[in-house]
């Protein structure tokens, strides 16, 4: 038997690596780098940042799936290292994008709480006990406020830093408000024992609130119908990297710790949509978001005309598809969410990143803005097609075998005939309505001609392309052999 | 036999290349999809020269993809493919004879067409309902951009109309594949797997099943009243793109509906024959009449296709093996014909008239300025009409014989189509080709410039499409032979009654 102490910095290992890193960063900043230029800062702050990185996902894999830790207050599963990994892979994408794009003026400053949101969504994936889980959610959605706000030179900036942070701190109100309630209704922290509580009791009055409480909190986070409206403006007025992250690996890590907490901790009361009438519980209420999410989204999307608007109605229907998800990640298993969930974050950060090269360079926001992209920059017109189709599902990209195998799971919770069958049957024909708001995207990246004043070519630093590349060949590869992320659950 | 699916790969490396190749010079992407176009076509021929007939798919690759959800790498064949295979592969090195003229961005052009080919080789290859459907979207998505981008009126409606309605079809193909897997334990996505489980399902469920999956799949075959895009779209389209539209896309809709929709669900079948079989009767009459009233000539084409997709959908609503192998003949003949017909129009004519529309093309000698085209046209559209010694002809007669043993009305009233198909064929030779009969008559007529000669790649492609019809026409057996028996396999039975070939 391990001391705790020595057990728990095994299991935290990478999230260690992270801080470490995040000090260095800042440390050699100070030290070294007010002489130096802003490029040079941006330089070697990417450069530690992404050391770092690498260094904390080869501690996770090295630690591997080790099961629960520091008294079950951690669970290091195969979903919970797989999120991990998929979150550095994210961060580091992210990373690698910034330093090509952004002129931001504290080049230390954003890396290190780059890498301090990715701790908080490392630790968001392998909590299992209310208070870490709540320390975890807000250390990262601490670093997303500062890092929309990060641009002072642009009041869009702090407008929708502002928003997010308002929407954000309600949020956090709700949840800590529903985790004392499930704290004081089942007499615990832990997952677990909620969970053997909660099988004795049943449902109750005091838990629904707290259960509405829980929901709406991350309802608020994901960005999920209807509490969706601050997603619009903070992706509109962000950094671009910021967007991407907020966009990608914290709905990773957000659904992962969501997955968590509703089957293993409240699964008891999950209440039950396979069949034609609704027994109460929280799988309804979920449902209930998804549907809203899945409408909204769509059809909001297609009134847009700002590109990065239309990725944050895109990420609205995306959220209600995981939601879908999540209500059948208890009897199937997470993989087809987690599959979901990683490879859209893969192809979110890559249309963010080639939003941001494209910003870079004075084109956009809005999406007439791209006509000609295909002449201008073939490299960028390839990846945003690989991006965009990927998150319309189609194959043999990695967002049809997401969808798929979200769909197939959904439907083996109780056949058609149930309400989450609809809700499959409708999500499956709303793609169909997706695909009308994507194909206009490429429409003008691939198929129109360039205005004449500006058909001169789009420079893509060696980093960015870099990261777009990467994400676009990982979407490629895990579409044509989805087993590679499928198979590590079975 | 196994250098079959190379069909696929060799297509997709072609699509790369080209797109590679295309930066650099237009010449070399036109060659490089020439030759993959060719060397995939020969690939069928060679396998088609070794096929052995059987009942039964004759399975090529079988390899494990996503295990944990049953999901294989199943690559199969059988006279019904074969047949398809053999037409993609002659549809698609006709088209590109028939795009030599094409100047901007020559190599993503070629890329997207040689994508779309190895989506459809993929799709009649494929014995696993995923696989399948992976194919058949892959296959959607180039449409698009070779539409949006190469094609001429209204284009970028006509290109998203088109894409739209086939994704929406697929969406119910989805749904109607994910419900029996879902419902029968989701073990494997295998069609013979399918249709096993699907015994167990009760007719109501059956009903909706078979619903989904074939109308999804009827979208894309142009079934009245699911049709619109296809004229649009066809319109719309660049020649090549059209060709492969009419000549290989909308075959992908109707060999789903035989392949997928109808071995699995038999139960659904039975309920649905009577709709769909009255429903491709409307459409084969109605386009007809629709053809028949047009002034832009690529619109009489558009529909007169629709019509022709009409008798296939009939074959299979009758469910006979006669009518079922008649409407797989029908729909190779349909292939080499309606590719004939959209490259006499859209490349022969249309390029160098820069006109479509009928009243201006009656005031074009065509007959004296295009007679390769004329002859062609001619040619073609006899062969359209359903004449003896044409493919269309023993196709046409098949089903219809075929039909008569389910319903003699169907038969009455498709044979009324026939007529039409004669009028608005004869039409459009009369006006657009024999309009005016001297040329001084036309007071534009002697100043306009003398018209490009037809190139020799466009004389080939129109021999080669012409050669295929005739054909067959004279001796269908070569393709009813390997159609007729892969009918008699457990899974068409359970679907096919009574009326032996």
């Amino acid at each position: 038997m391990t001391p705790p102490s020595i057990e728990l910095v095994r299991a935290l290992a990478g999230e260690s690596a992270l801080v470490v890193g995040a000090l260095v960063v800042l440390g050699f900043d100070l030290g070294f780098g007010r002489r130096q230029s802003l490029e040079a800062r941006w330089r070697a702050a990417t450069l530690f940042g992404l050391a770092a990185i690498v260094a904390a996902a080869a501690l996770v894999l090295h630690v591997g799936a080790i099961g629960a830790a520091f008294g079950g207050g951690f669970m290091l599963d195969t979903l919970g290292v797989g999120t991990c990994t998929g979150v550095l892979v994210l961060a580091a994408l992210t990373l690698l994008i910034a330093s090509g794009t952004t002129q931001l003026r504290n080049p230390a400053e954003f890396v290190a709480i780059v890498l301090f949101a990715t701790t908080g969504f490392m630790l968001m994936a392998i909590v299992q006990q209310l208070l870490l889980a709540f320390l975890a959610i807000e250390l990262a959605s601490l670093s997303l406020y500062v890092l929309v706000g990060f641009d002072k030179t642009r009041p869009e900036s702090a407008e929708a830093a502002l928003k997010y942070f308002l929407v954000g701190g309600m949020s956090a109100a709700f949840l800590l408000f529903g985790f004392s309630l499930l704290y004081g209704v089942s007499g615990s922290i832990d997952f677990d024992v909620i969970g053997g509580a909660l099988e004795r009791q049943g449902l109750t009055p005091l838990m629904g609130v707290a259960l509405v409480m829980v929901i709406v909190a991350f309802g608020f986070k994901a960005a999920a119908a209807p509490f969706h409206l601050w997603a619009p403006d903070a992706y509109q007025g962000a950094p671009t990297t910021a967007a991407a992250l907020i966009a990608s690996a914290s709905k990773l890590a957000g659904f992962t710790f969501f997955v968590r907490l509703l089957w293993p901790g409240l699964g008891a009361i999950a209440g039950d949509v396979t069949v034609n009438h609704v027994v109460p519980g929280w799988v309804p209420i979920v449902g209930v978001l998804s549907a809203a999410s899945l409408l909204v989204g769509n059809f909001g999307a297609l009134a847009q005309s700002n590109l990065r608007r239309l990725l944050a109605y895109s990420a609205i229907a995306h959220a209600g598809v995981l939601l879908l998800g999540v209500m059948a990640a208890g009897p199937d298993g997470p993989g087809p969410l987690f599959y979901y969930a990683s490879t859209y974050g893969l192809a979110t950060v890559g249309a963010f990143g080639v939003v941001a090269v494209l910003e870079r360079a004075g084109v956009g926001p809005r999406i007439t803005d791209l006509a000609g992209l295909h002449q201008r920059s073939p490299l960028l017109a390839g990846c945003l097609a690989v991006f965009i189709l990927s998150l319309a599902g189609i194959p043999p990209l990695a967002g049809f075998f997401g969808k798929f195998a979200v769909f197939a799971a959904a439907l083996q919770l109780g056949g058609i005939s149930g309400l989450a069958g609809w809700l499959t049957l409708a999500a499956i024909f709303l793609s169909a309505v997706a695909l009308y708001y994507y194909l206009i995207v490429l429409k003008h990246a691939l198929v129109a001609a360039p205005d004449p004043d500006r058909a001169t070519p789009i420079a893509v630093s060696p980093g960015s392309a870099l990261a777009l590349v990467l994400a676009a060949v990982l979407l490629v590869v895990l579409g044509t052999f989805p087993s590679l992320l499928l198979g590590i659950f079975s | 036999m196994n250098a079959l699916p190379c069909a696929i790969y060799v297509s997709f490396t072609g699509a790369l290349l080209a797109l590679v190749a295309g930066n650099r010079s237009a010449a070399a992407a036109r060659w490089i999809a020439l030759a993959t176009a060719a060397t995939a076509w020969g690939i069928t021929l060679l396998a088609a020269s070794r096929f052995v007939p059987s009942a039964g798919l004759q399975t090529l690759v079988d390899l494990p993809w996503i295990t944990s959800m049953g999901i294989r790498y199943h690559l199969a064949v059988d006279g019904i493919s074969l047949t398809l295979l053999v037409l993609t592969g002659l549809a698609a090195t006709a088209g590109v004879l028939f795009s030599w003229n094409i100047e901007e961005r020559v190599g993503e052009f070629f890329a997207l067409y040689l994508a779309l080919i190895g989506g459809v080789y993929g799709v009649f290859l494929s014995a696993d309902a995923v696989l399948f459907f992976v194919f058949y979207e892959i296959a959607i998505v180039p449409k698009y951009f070779l539409v949006a981008r190469w094609g001429s009126t209204n284009r970028e409606y006509g290109a998203m109309k088109l894409v739209l309605y086939s994704f929406a079809g697929s969406a119910l193909v989805l749904a109607g594949l994910l419900w029996p897997y879902a419902a029968g334990g989701g073990g494997s996505f295998a069609l013979g797997d399918l249709a096993a489980a699907a015994v167990n399902f009760s007719r109501g469920e059956q009903i909706g099943m078979f619903a989904l999956v074939f109308f999804g799949f009827a979208v894309l075959a142009g079934l009245f009243p699911f049709h619109t895009w296809a004229p649009t779209g066809h319109v719309a389209a660049p020649t090549a793109a059209s060709m492969l539209l009419a000549g290989v896309v909308m075959k992908l809709g109707a060999y789903g509906c035989l392949r997928v929709a109808m071995p699995l669900f038999p139960a659904g079948f039975e309920f649905w024959q009577l709709t769909i079989g009255w429903l491709a009767v409307i459409g084969i009459v109605y386009a007809g009449a629709i053809a028949l009233v047009q002034d832009d000539f690529k619109f009489v084409i558009g529909y007169s296709s629709v019509s022709h997709m009409g008798f296939v959908m009939l074959g299979l609503a009758a469910g006979n093996a006669q009518a079922v192998s008649g409407a797989v003949l029908q729909m190779f003949s349909h292939g080499v014909i309606a590719g004939l017909l959209f490259a006499v129009v859209g490349r022969m004519v249309y390029d160098r008239t820069h006109t479509r529309k009928l009243a201006d093309l009656r005031a074009l000698p065509l007959h004296r300025r295009l007679p390769f085209a004329a002859m062609t046209f001619v040619v073609a559209g006899l062969a359209s009409m359903g004449m003896p010694g044409f493919s269309g002809f023993p196709a046409e007669l098949t089903i219809l014989i075929g039909a008569w043993k389910t319903s003699p009305m169907w038969t009455a009233v498709a044979a009324l189509g026939v007529l039409v198909a004669a009028a608005f064929t004869l039409r459009a030779i009369q006006v657009s080709f024999f309009g005016a009969t001297d040329p001084s008559d036309h007071k534009a007529g002697g100043a306009v410039h003398a018209y490009p000669r037809i190139t020799l790649a466009e004389k080939a492609g129109a021999l080669l499409l012409v050669g295929a019809t005739v054909l067959v026409g004279l001796k269908p057996d070569l393709l009813l032979d390997w159609i007729a028996p892969s009918l008699q396999s457990p899974l068409f039975q359970a679907v096919l009654k009574g009326g032996a070939p």
